[in-house]
């Protein structure tokens, strides 16, 4: 059989097109862009529809439309995304569907890039849907095409929580063969589809009946595995990408418990986990984020009244917050084993438990690597590599002129989710808040309405506009807030990887004869104070920063300007040695990662992307440009 | 058999292709791979760790602390920072350029060249320091950096595949007009690569 290596999304992505996928919709986010990405590229050559959707309720709607009429359809998004999504998701559990429908939602433990460490798993409990938590993409890539057949089974959409070591892992991957959709799909019009309450109830009877049915399923599934050591009184439970580490652990460690590998978190697979009870005394439950596994095995073991001794998150045993690790996982197992001699087990439990504090206690003791270093190392101070802006990045010229025009006025800068939270950092420190896709504007709102007197600029990317912006920009003109709302157009979702918007020429797929016009957007919506302005003319832009601050009601400023990792430069910059006075002006203002120190001067490096900013703040005018022709 | 390599770099640097190459070169000789990455949230300029694992038997893609039989180091204070990644007695093969971040420049840290230099070969014995840079630019392109520690690295004892297969997928996984220039970024780290491997 062919071998590819695939990332685990890309494996995802084979795993629709191979079980048939006649739509995939999105919406971008860290660490789930690249399912859908893939399956863009993929589409034209197999005849299935995907899409970049606006946001992540409209992609899921989207898919749910589709799988209406029988085809089978994928969502994708962010875990944070299904926060947005969670409106249809929660209905759609009791309306059901007639095709497939599988929702992949990537979790972020750490978290790497995410506002929030939530977990799907618990999210898919409380939506009452079975999810499957694949550990590696060959795992993957098999639950995707399970979880098809599940969900027309069932008639409820299935979710598929890969965590970034997952969607992120790279592996061989054995292909199969692709399965064109077809093409007689045909919506029947039936009243089961229109949610009214009378009809909830009964849906809701049936949607709870499921759980048990899906539990008894789950018991019988490939994905979920029991190896029992008769000789051992010990089992381990490990949910997805946690089961590798499991593995390692415990072959570095050479013991060898009963190992439960879970596939299936939601719901709980009864079957193996009741052999496990019957086998073991004690069982450590290894999950990064929420005691999912652990809480329902607790629950089973409470009914079941199995006399067992559950250790995981509940005791402080594993850790709550960030990832796990096959070093912290190898310090949780070893300090398990060590609580079986009989001086720790006379310590009462409780005490464990106790406080916060004692949980904190073992959540570090658990982290911390055991030192057991056989070669030690001293490393120097290293230097501070923290992200920033792309040097030539536009939004540091918008960044710049409100800052210099906004520092006397003691204005508040909101911010928004996307390279441009970059902002915060040192020297530009602007932006103040950053909390979800589209509060800038709203917050901004709330505060212009109880600090009067004072200025609130929202700054919101492209994407971030489509997205989530719109809404809040239509409530502030409603709702006649004095703000000014800075569109940071960079024609791209750059942060997710350049992913196009419904504001460029292009879609996922092909060529977008009708972008929507930002600035049309906004007019129509009843703005009367709009200026469009290129942020690398520093001057045209620190005036329109100073025109939209006094206007007195809603004011947008869309900084227009391609992001710099679209674009070939044509120019570069250089100090002139002779004029340079070693001010370091350009340097501190900007932060350029451009621009370095050498001795005294300012020096240009080789990533300078010729944006000409810096010479426009030079006071000595000793940056010029050179053709790079 | 197992085999794992910790890659560190900034952004930009390429590792995210040295670490695919290095799977597929293990792929092309049968072995099972795993890689992944550790990046910020930045397009570029922030640190990358990259980890491949090239055996039989494998399950996660995160290579544990002290557990690198080799660490790749794309520039100089990146290969300090993921040192606890190498195994006891493992093989340090480092750009010993610099990408001096921003934050140097502003003063808010400083960049210790001497003393991460020594602390590299401090920590083992086995440092091979290449001047990468120069060697990139001499075969046509900084771009090629990654390129040159490949071959840097093609020259070790023992490795789980063909030189002539990582190779290969290299110039496969280059877009066309640079070919000829890879081979030659190739070629000059390897050579290289072999004088380390004869002192030894
Ligand atoms: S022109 Fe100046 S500000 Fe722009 S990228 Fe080059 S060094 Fe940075
Ligand atoms: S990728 Fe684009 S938007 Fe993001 S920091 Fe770089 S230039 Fe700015």
């Amino acid at each position: 059989m062919e071998k590819r290596l695939l990332m685990g999304n890309e494996a995802i992505a084979w795993g629709a097109v191979e079980a048939g996928v006649a739509v995939a919709a999105a919406y971008p986010g860290t660490p789930s862009s690249e399912v859908v990405e893939t399956l863009a590229h993929l589409a034209p050559e197999y005849g299935f529809h995907a899409e970049w959707s606006v946001n992540e309720k409209v992609a899921l709607e989207v898919a749910s439309g589709a799988a209406y009429t029988g085809a089978r359809a994928l969502a994708a998004m962010k875990q944070v995304g299904l926060n947005v999504a969670a409106d249809p998701l929660m209905s759609l559990a009791y309306i059901g569907i007639k095709g497939g429908l599988v929702l992949v939602v990537a979790d972020d433990p750490g978290p790497h890039s995410s506002q929030t460490e939530q977990d799907t798993r618990k999210f898919a409990a409380f939506a009452k849907l079975p999810v499957f938590d694949p550990s590696s993409p060959q795992e993957a890539k098999e639950m995707v095409k399970a979880a098809f057949v599940l969900s027309e089974e069932f008639h409820l959409p299935v979710i598929l929580r890969p965590t970034t070591r997952t969607a992120h892992m790279a592996q061989d991957v054995a292909m199969e063969t692709a399965n064109l959709p077809t093409r007689d799909y045909r919506f029947e019009k039936d009243p089961k589809w229109v949610i009214f309450p009378s009809l909830s109830y009964k849906k809701h009877i049936l949607l709870n009946q499921a759980q048990k049915d899906l539990a008894e399923k789950f018991s019988h599934s490939p994905f979920n595995h029991l190896v029992l050591n008769p000789e051992s009184s010990e089992g381990i439970v490990a949910s997805g990408v946690s089961y590798n580490y499991v593995m390692e652990a415990c072959e570095t460690l050479s013991i060898h418990p009963s190992i439960l590998k879970i596939g299936t978190p939601y719901p709980l697979p009864s079957q193996p986990v009741l052999d496990l009870f019957a086998h073991c005394a004690r069982i450590l439950v290894v999950e990064e984020q929420e005691p999912v596994v652990e809480d329902q095995l607790i629950q089973m073991a409470w009914k079941e009244e199995a006399k067992i001794e559950v250790s995981g998150k509940q005791d402080g045993r594993v850790p709550r917050e960030g990832e796990l690790n096959v070093d912290k996982v190898i310090a949780i197992i070893k300090a398990f084993l060590r609580q079986r001699e009989p001086k720790d087990l006379a310590q009462p439990p409780h005490a464990r438990v106790q406080s916060i504090l004692g949980t904190m206690e073992t959540t570090e003791a658990a982290s911390a690597v055991e030192a057991a270093h056989e070669h030690s190392f001293e490393l120097p101070p290293l230097p501070l590599r923290t992200p920033v802006l792309c040097a030539g990045c536009p939004h540091r010229a918008s960044f710049y002129a409100f800052k210099e025009v906004g520092r006397r006025q003691d204005a508040v800068f909101t911010g928004d989710i996307g390279c441009y939270t970059l902002g915060t950092i040192p020297p530009l420190d602007m932006l103040d808040t950053c909390l979800c896709m589209g509060a800038g504007v709203t917050q901004a709102i709330g505060m212009s309405k109880v600090e009067p007197g004072r200025k609130h600029v929202a700054f919101i990317g492209d994407s971030t506009f489509f997205h989530s912006g719109i809404p809040g920009m239509i409530n502030a003109v409603y709702n006649q807030a004095d703000i000014t709302i800075v569109i940071l157009d960079n024609r791209t979702t750059a942060m997710t990887g350049h992913q196009p918007h419904p504001g460029l020429e292009r879609t996922a797929t092909g060529p977008n004869p009708k972008p929507i016009d930002i600035q049309g957007i906004v007019k129509a919506c009843g703005v009367e104070f709009v200026r469009e302005v290129d942020p690398y003319d520093l001057k045209a832009m620190k005036e329109a920063a100073r025109e939209a601050m006094a206007y007195k009601g809603t004011a947008v400023v869309i900084a227009k300007r391609e992001c710099v990792a679209l674009v070939k430069p044509e120019v570069k910059y250089v100090v002139d040695p002779k004029t340079c006075t070693g001010c370091e002006l350009c340097l501190k203002k900007l932060g350029c990662p451009a621009m370095a120190k050498d001795k005294t001067l300012v020096v240009i490096q080789d990533n300078c992307s010729g944006c000409g900013v810096c010479a426009q703040v030079c006071p000595q005018n000793a940056v010029r440009e050179v053709s790079l022709r | 058999m197992k085999l794992d390599i910790v890659i560190a770099g900034v952004g930009g640097q390429g590792s995210v292709l040295a670490s695919r190459v290095l799977a597929q070169a293990g792929m092309a000789a049968g072995w099972e791979v795993r890689t992944t990455e550790t990046i910020g949230m930045a397009q570029r300029e922030g640190s990358v760790v990259s980890h491949v694992r090239i055996g039989s038997q494998l399950y996660g893609a995160l290579v544990p602390d002290q557990q690198a039989d080799i660490l790749f180091g794309l520039e100089l204070a990146e290969t300090a920072r993921a040192l606890m990644k190498l195994k006891p007695g493992g093989v340090i093969i480092a750009n010993q350029g610099k990408v001096v971040p921003a934050s140097v420049s502003l003063g808010l840290s400083v960049y210790a060249e001497e003393p991460i230099r020594e602390s590299l070969c401090r920590t083992t014995k086995r440092v091979m320091l290449v001047d990468a840079d120069a060697l990139a630019m001499e075969a046509g392109s900084s771009k090629t950096v990654n390129v040159v520690l490949l071959g840097v690295l093609s020259a070790l004892a023992g490795l789980p595949f063909r030189r002539d297969d990582l190779l290969q997928v290299i110039l496969e996984s280059v877009p066309k007009k640079a070919v000829a220039m890879n081979q030659e970024a190739f070629e000059r780290g390897r050579k290289i690569g072999v004088t380390f491997h004869d002192r030894k």
